[in-house]
């Protein structure tokens, strides 16, 4: 049963991607909006749900991007044009700068979209939709995907990743946010108060969420 | 006088505008990284390549970059440094410490301490001012990278730059995992803020004296 495996292989993804592996807690990406917009709840649900969207679409393009014109081979489009570059490809050179503008574009015309579109949902997310261009947690999902990558993934599975890593992200951010609603009602030491304390409450999260390693491969 | 600015504008990065530990930017690396020495060191050294070239480029074509699209010139402008510094490491340095850095490399390009320099220095200063103003900065963030790395390191593998420190210390693995990360840091950035408040309450209590 094809649809069977491939139900359970992007379940797999999304538990990996969310709970073992969550981007912020164990692999340190997107910490400065982490620590940032978690002082509100709403405020942290709105950029969650931003960088959400931004990362599926953007793992779905530079998953396209890496394939077809930076890698070598016969499904180079540019090889095309240029034939030299069938042997080479352009991943070495081109790799940061290619995907760094696909998601500067990309948050460009979400902006754009959402503006027409959603005009609610737009004023909602407010000054945190420009910001997402530099979130490491996005290029880090672009580069985790496609050149850094232990195997090589299918279209379907790095959009999935892409969205269950928003999704981790979201997760994270929505706890962070309860603890300082909280942390704010507190007598916390003079020299520990803000982000000192938000670090160290983020170290004690990490270690709950190693519960959960070994879960998945 | 004009040397003594110039000397300010390379040690404010130092200790006032230390990247790290008062400016509290590019978080992402600082933890990421800092699980050795040699990390740190490798990366600082990566960084602040990246942010002394990104700078003279800037402040030269200052005059040239419309302020509207600023930004995207700005990224661009750093990626190529980026894909530089990228492809140098690969040639010249060991491969393991590559692996190590994996794809903390390649996000230099979205480290918020280089927009930043970028954005409020750079595009503003002369060339001159703004390479030693990189320096500075690159040079702040380096040794605290190695600060926080040193720590890591003795606690989490008992060793300091790879030599064993001592033969009867059990290390703490959690040190060079994740939650020691962040919490390493918040102690830290909790132990500068408290000698800033020392200093200020001795500074208060200097005046009243005075008084």
């Amino acid at each position: 049963m094809p649809i069977w495996n491939m139900i359970k292989e992007i379940a797999i993804i999304i538990v990996s991607v969310v709970f073992v592996n969550n981007f912020v807690l164990s692999k340190f990406l997107g910490l400065c909006p982490f620590l940032g917009v978690s002082q509100k709840t709403s405020a942290a649900m709105g950029m969650g749900v931003a960088v959400t969207f931004v990362m599926t679409i953007a793992s779905a393009i530079t998953w396209i991007v890496y394939n077809y014109i930076l890698l070598p081979g016969d499904t180079n489009i540019i090889a095309i044009v240029f034939p030299s570059i069938r042997e080479l490809g352009l991943i070495e050179v081109l790799k940061t700068i290619s995907y760094i503008l696909v998601i500067a574009t990309l948050v460009q015309l979400v902006e754009m979209m959402l503006r027409k579109m959603v005009p609610a949902l737009y004023e909602s997310l407010g000054i945190y939709l420009p910001l997402i261009t530099t979130n490491c947690a996005v290029l880090g999902v672009a580069l985790l995907n496609t050149t850094d990558s232990p195997t090589h993934l299918g279209f379907l599975q790095a959009t999935v990743q892409g969205f269950g890593a928003g999704i981790g992200f979201t997760v994270a951010m929505l706890l962070m946010s309860g603890i300082r609603e909280r942390l704010a009602l507190i007598n916390i030491p003079q020299p520990l108060r803000g982000v000192p304390i938000a670090f160290i409450c983020t170290g004690l999260m990490a270690l709950a969420f190693f519960g959960f390693s070994g879960m998945v491969q | 006088m004009a040397e003594q600015s110039k000397l300010r504008e390379f040690t404010k990065g130092i200790f006032e505008y230390n990247p790290m530990f008062v400016l509290v930017l590019g978080i992402c690396p600082s933890l990421a990284v800092t699980t050795s020495v040699k990390n740190g060191l490798a990366m600082g050294g990566a960084a602040t390549f990246v942010l002394i070239c990104s700078n003279f480029i800037i402040s030269v074509v200052r005059a040239y970059i419309p302020r509207e699209i600023r930004i995207p010139c700005f990224i661009v402008v750093i990626a190529a440094f980026v894909t530089m510094v990228e492809l140098l490491m690969k040639a010249y340095l060991p491969p393991e410490l590559n692996a190590s850095l994996g794809i903390f490399i390649p996000l230099i390009v979205v480290n918020c301490i280089i927009m930043y320099r970028a954005e409020s220095f750079a595009y503003k200063n002369k060339p001159l001012a703004s390479v030693l103003d990189g320096a500075g900065l690159g040079l702040g963030w380096t040794m605290s990278l190695c600060l926080v790395s040193s720590i890591r390191e003795i606690l989490g593998a008992g060793t300091i730059f790879g030599i064993k420190i001592s033969e009867s210390y059990q290390p703490a693995s959690v040190m060079i995992m994740a939650p020691g990360a962040f919490i390493v840091l918040g102690l830290l950035l909790g132990f500068f803020n408290w000698l800033k408040l020392r200093k200020s309450e001795k500074a208060l209590n200097a005046y009243m004296e005075h008084d």
